[in-house]
């Protein structure tokens, strides 16, 4: 153990609280869940105190995707560029059970869960998930990041 | 004009064709040969008495082991017809066989028939003559089948595609 391993560690503490309260988010919205989100996003429950409040809308410039309301199979591809486009490190949220599993939808359209195509990181159930449950799925996503979980 | 007169308008020119007429829960709805299908929607559209001059709705239903059904022709395609000048209603509706399942296209006639025929290829397989680009509308290209018919297996999943280029 030298000097420098401890403080390599300490680095990593410290880069991991300053990504926790900078998360700038890419809402990949696309069904009835996005009224959720909205509700979760306004000054009512302002999830601009756990420094979340800049959506970005372009995913080159957001370090969390929220996948947010059912995936189609042809919005698949879309949401597969998405996630590529995305600079590392990023992580993903399955907002609403959709995204989770498929949620009701058994059907020939729809994507049985977003990991079925990107890696997950927070699953937030819910049909739509009260904004309660979102502050409490990004919490724990805040947590993932201060601990440094990372997939590259 | 009312239903009765509507009816009896399209009776009076193309006869015997008209397989069947009435007006279930109160619309005027009649049954084509799909021989006259193309004739009738451009007469429902010019002929100054009748006046149909908004396609208001295009689909189809399939009746595979529909009861009371059994024998006759799987599919239906309807269309919905709206009569500004005159504020009516018409059902129109033609019979389709599984084998050789082509409906001369009304697209020529009112543009939005464009997409309403996409959906009906896509999700019914049933084809539309003289129709500008008959793609599928709503699923993606590689996607097998048809998920409306009724023999579509409700289950069945189908390969996810990856992005293009």
């Amino acid at each position: 153990m030298g000097v420098g391993d401890f403080f390599t560690t300490k680095l990593d503490q410290a880069i991991g609280w300053a990504r926790k309260y900078s998360i700038f988010q890419y809402p990949f919205v696309t069904a009835c869940c996005g009224m959720e989100y909205m509700a979760t996003a306004c000054s009512h429950y302002d999830i601009d105190r756990f420094g979340a409040g800049l959506a970005r809308f372009s995913p080159r410039q957001a370090d969390v995707l929220f996948v947010v309301g059912t995936i189609s199979h042809k919005m698949a591809p879309v949401l597969k560029r998405v996630y590529d486009q995305m600079c590392e490190p990023k992580w993903v949220v399955a907002f609403g059970v959709c995204t989770c599993t498929g949620g009701f939808y058994d059907n020939y359209a729809t994507v049985m869960g977003i990991d079925t195509i990107i890696p997950v990181d927070v699953y937030i159930p819910g049909c739509p998930p009260r904004p309660e449950s979102v502050l409490d799925g990004l919490m724990k996503l805040q947590d993932r990041i201060a601990a440094g979980a990372q997939r590259y | 004009m009312d239903g009765e007169r509507i009816l009896a308008r399209l009776r009076e020119r193309f006869g015997p064709a008209v397989l069947e007429a009435g007006s279930p829960f109160g619309q005027p709805t009649a049954v084509l040969d799909r021989g006259v299908l193309r004739e009738a929607l451009d007469f429902c559209k010019v002929d100054p008495e009748l006046g149909f001059d908004m396609l208001v709705d295009l689909t189809a239903v399939d009746y595979l082991k529909f009861p009371g059904r059994e024998d006759g022709p799987r599919f239906e395609v309807v269309y919905h017809l709206y009569s500004l000048p005159h504020n009516q209603r018409l059902r129109l509706k033609v019979r389709v066989e599984e084998e050789g399942a082509v409906v001369p296209s009304a697209t020529p006639l009112w543009p939005i028939a464009n997409w309403l025929e996409r959906e009906v290829w896509d999700m019914f397989g049933i084809r539309f003559e003289g129709h500008p680009d008959l793609r599928r509308l709503l699923m993606y290209e590689e996607f097998e089948g048809h998920p409306l018919r009724k023999d579509y297996p409700i289950q069945r999943r189908q390969p996810l595609i990856g992005p293009r280029n």
